[in-house]
């Protein structure tokens, strides 16, 4: 690890300034991702901006019956949030599907949107990785992939985004709340990540010295409930292999309204536009979700390791679905 | 280049790369010059001689640098001691009272949940971390999905079944496999 300097961050426009004045900074929150490629070498900030003590850290009803989170509410102060639960318990139950207890206390809804892929290679600094390095390569595309992705890929990278929490917000129609050097912007969720394309350096469309400071969950659609659930290769404590965020509403047997996103199987959180064109309309049935999925994952091109996750995504899909359709009914 | 306060001048403090923080461990406050690199692991165990929190992995994986800081249980190996100055830091050695075993510790030892013993001191402070958590209603992803609280109040404490204990200690890892004898004891302390 390099040298460093340390602000405490005394205003977001005190952040947003050093960082202006720095260009080689990196903001810090709760720090559980990127201390970690501190040490590995994979980041080399000039200096951090502590951003954690900032007035970002509460849960808020908006005006329209939507909630807004500050971006550094700690991610088991919003998956315990009684309004989280009760109205988005998919955001609950991705949080708490994520990492470790101790973890989860320090990792803030801002940092969590930021984690980057843990990709073997990304995270081997001894190792070529256009993410990491760009035109280096990509030794993933023919080396260890098996967890990594099957949709959305390019020859430059086949990295998955690690966050459980994005899968949720992404299927909850969540906006990401922005602050610059010139203002204040919102981006959906489901635009905030890129695809890797042939700039895989770059995970998201934050602009340089842009902060997250909060994210906005629109009201909760008439008759709906969702659901998250995550298959992983131990019962706790690891990234997704497959993951999947729904959220449904049935009226006489018809799908009225259908959200579906999967994680695990691309360089963002997957939102599943074309099975939800599929859904809307459609009896609520377990062929109706089938052909839905399988839709969806006709644009999958698995690589040489991971095939299994087509065939898993489908599966997960079909069964959280039907079960919001059973608790529905 | 010489030390400033950790909250000093934002245009001066940006070149310095090493602050003046000040931690409480353990009920004492100790006030050390550290440079931004130091873990807040690092500064208990090389800086101050506190030895209870393990350095394992050192990369946030393993659970045997778990501290308890501000109350709540973290891991030591990822927190940047400059970025915590002026928390209340607790270790397994500060978590017994005059002389006796907090709880959690004395439960350890009557189910003899440990055998080389260096998780031991990070699995207890995630147990008492656990403890606080499930008082408080936080759930885990073993918790049923209750009745919505939507009025005000606080919220119902969880039950510690074993497989809320199996979850929520997920993170604390035993290479010498004593789980099932942890998972016994913390029940053992569970109300």
């Amino acid at each position: 690890m390099r040298p460093h300097g340390y602000v405490r961050a005394r205003s977001v426009a005190d952040a947003l300034a050093v960082h202006a004045a720095h260009p080689g900074a990196r903001y810090l929150a709760g720090g559980t991702n990127l201390v970690d490629l501190m040490k590995l070498g994979v980041a080399r900030p000039t200096v951090l901006i502590d951003v954690r003590r900032l007035p970002l850290d509460r849960v808020e009803e908006t005006a329209g019956g939507g909630l807004l989170v500050g971006a550094t509410v700690r991610n088991s102060d919003l998956a315990a949030h009684p309004l989280v639960r009760s109205r988005y318990p998919a955001l609950s139950q991705s949080l708490l599907s994520g990492a470790s207890g101790q973890l989860r206390n320090a990792a803030t809804t801002g940092g969590n949107l930021l984690q980057r892929t843990r990709c073997g290679y990304f995270q081997d600094v001894s190792k070529p990785c256009n993410k990491r390095e760009p035109g280096s390569g990509c030794p993933a595309v023919e080396g260890s992939h098996r967890e990594l992705a099957v949709l959305g890929h390019s020859p430059h990278c086949v990295a998955t985004h690690p966050s459980d929490m994005a899968v949720a917000l992404t299927a909850l129609d969540a906006s990401v709340h922005l602050r610059g050097v010139s203002g204040t912007r919102a981006l959906p969720v489901s635009e905030f990540h890129r695809l890797p394309g042939d700039r895989p350096e770059l995970d998201t469309r934050l602009r340089p010295g842009e902060l997250v400071v909060g994210v906005e969950l629109p009201p909760v659609p008439p008759g709906a409930r969702c659901a998250y659930r995550k298959v992983r290769d131990r019962a706790s404590c690891a990234f997704a292999l497959v993951s999947v965020a729904a959220r449904l509403a049935v009226e006489n047997g018809r799908i009225v309204h259908a959200a579906l996103a999967f994680g695990g199987l691309a360089h963002r959180p997957w939102r599943a536009w074309t099975a939800e064109e599929r859904l809307v309309g459609a009896p609520a049935t377990g062929a109706s979700f089938a052909r839905a999925a399988e839709a969806e994952l006709e644009a999958a091109e698995p690589l040489r390791d991971n095939a299994f996750k087509v065939r898993l995504a489908g599966d997960l899909a079909v069964q959280v679905l039907g079960t919001l359709a059973g608790e529905g009914a | 280049m010489e030390p400033t306060a950790g909250s000093g001048d934002p245009a001066d403090a940006a070149g310095a790369t090493a602050s003046v923080v000040t931690l409480h461990v353990n009920g004492v406050a100790r006030t050390l010059a550290v440079d931004h690199r130091t873990t807040l692991l690092d500064a208990l165990r090389e800086r101050l001689s506190v030895t209870g929190p393990k350095k394992g992995c050192d990369h946030g994986q393993c659970g045997a640098c778990t501290v308890l800081v501000d109350g709540r249980r973290m891991l030591a190996c990822l927190l940047p001691a400059v970025a915590w100055d002026g928390a209340r830091v607790l270790t397994a050695e500060g978590l017994s009272e005059g002389g006796r075993l907090h709880p959690v510790q004395a439960a350890f030892v009557a189910r003899d949940a440990l055998q080389c013993g260096y998780c031991t001191p990070g699995q207890v402070c995630s147990a008492v971390g656990v403890l606080s958590e499930a008082a408080e209603g936080h759930p885990s992803l073993a918790t049923p999905a209750g009745p919505a609280r939507t009025g005000g109040g606080l919220p119902p404490p969880v039950r510690l079944t074993p497989e809320e204990i199996r979850e929520r200690m997920s993170g604390n890892l035993c290479r010498c496999g004593a789980y099932a004898q942890i998972v016994a004891a913390v029940g053992d302390v569970a109300p």
